[in-house]
């Protein structure tokens, strides 16, 4: 996989997703653990540990993942990066063991997203972690699979509680994909429905008239 | 930590559901905008400190620059998510908004929303031989010319294409041209039925 080369700071955000991708912004806003290797003046209030008026060389402290990015890559070295506990060895081996048992979305919503995006600190741990993201995955994807389609309603909740976004995503699809298949065989897929817009606008516009009363 | 204010009108973004317009959220606007003000001036005075010679500056004036970045890029995000929204709009509703989906529009996105439904216009008129062509009807393959719908409320008075005034009073049931009524079953006005 190969990493952003631009020169400029500006590009924070990880694998050139769209500059206006919602959940490319909430992944890289979640955060790593940071120590400083040189002092940052003027910014003490960042850091509440800090009794003067900088951050002191060696302060640790936790930054959300695009400034640590910016301050770490590209042959800069104002921070060193540590790995966030989610993506630990000892996590990685409680997803070898059995990774269809944990709950992902605790583990951050964005397990697999932000843990690609971790991958270009290039710690000597990145292979590791590229192959337990990819491993996880495969070991999820059929009960991911398996639940979408056969999940009886009260199940749902329990079952999605525990996926990471980009689970639900793959859980969502093949809800709507055994939905479309059941309508085709009651002959609805050619009726003319009602917008969906207009339904959650209906919903909304219920709500402000219960509050109006 | 900076950049939080920013990354609520993401989350707020996030959590409005798909095709509503929540109003514009001015405030955090604003704050956001605030805390950009305050960021942009400690730079600006830092860097010509930084120019006289005190490199140590420069850890601090690069926080504060991505966090700038980060600012506007969450800041356009939020307004680039607002405008899908309203294209869609104009898609589902057509080329008048109801008065409540109206009022959470600004005065710049309501501009944008006219031009947006002229544009789409005048480019589905310049489409086919003659008269162009309406992309917002068939949305499903038709399979017949005409279709049997009930009136799910009372609409008034509504006038077919070859002159014959029907009344559209609610739990009436009309057989009509598809691609006359098919926006009116969108909006939920009538209800197809598939005998």
């Amino acid at each position: 996989m190969s990493l952003p080369s631009d020169s400029t700071p500006s590009k924070a955000f990880c694998n050139k997703e769209s500059y206006f991708d919602i959940d490319d912004i909430l992944a890289t806003q979640e955060r790593v653990p940071v120590v400083f290797q040189v002092p940052a003046l003027n910014l003490g209030y960042l850091d509440s540990s800090s009794e003067t008026n900088n951050i002191e060389a060696g302060a640790a402290m936790e930054l959300p993942f695009w400034m640590a990015k910016a301050l770490s890559t590209r042959g800069k070295h104002m921070v060193s990066v540590d790995l966030p506990n989610s993506y630990k060895e000892s996590q990685r081996e409680i997803l070898g063991a059995e990774a269809g048992v944990v709950n992902l979305h605790k583990w951050g919503p964005y397990f697999y997203k932000f843990g690609m995006c971790l991958l270009c600190f290039e710690h000597p741990e990145s292979t590791d972690i590229a192959k337990s993201l990819l491993q996880t995955l495969q070991n999820r994807f059929r009960g991911i699979m398996d639940s979408a389609q056969n999940a009886s309603y009260e199940e749902i909740a329990s079952v999605t509680k525990k996926l990471d976004v980009l689970e639900m995503s793959i859980f969502r699809v093949g809800q709507k994909s055994i939905e479309s298949q059941l309508q085709w065989e009651k002959r609805q897929i050619e009726k003319l429905t009602v917008s969906k817009v207009i339904v959650n606008h209906r919903k909304r516009k219920r709500i402000h008239i219960e509050n109006d009363q | 930590m900076f950049g939080l204010k920013a990354i609520e009108l993401i989350k707020e973004a996030k959590r409005s559901q798909e095709g509503t317009l929540p109003p514009y959220n001015e405030e955090g606007i604003r704050k956001v905008l605030e805390e950009m003000r305050a960021l942009f001036e400690q730079n600006q005075a830092e860097v010509n400190e930084a120019l006289e010679g005190d490199q140590d500056l420069f850890v601090g004036i690069q926080i504060r620059h991505v966090a700038l970045e980060q600012n506007k890029r969450c800041i356009l995000a939020y307004l680039n998510h607002r405008l899908e929204t309203i294209k869609q709009l104009r898609w589902e509703l057509g080329s008048v908004l109801p008065q409540d989906v109206k009022q959470n529009l600004t005065t710049p996105e309501a501009q944008w929303f006219s031009k947006y439904s002229k544009g789409l216009a005048k480019y589905m008129r310049s489409l086919g031989n003659q008269g162009g062509v309406d992309l917002t009807l068939d949305v499903r393959p038709p399979k017949t010319l005409h279709i049997q719908v009930r009136c799910l409320e009372d609409h008034g008075e509504f006038e077919t294409q070859d002159g014959n005034i029907i009344l559209l009073k609610k739990n009436s049931q009309h057989f009509l041209l598809r691609s006359e009524c098919e926006h009116l079953i969108r909006q939920g006005i009538l209800e197809h039925i598939i005998t």
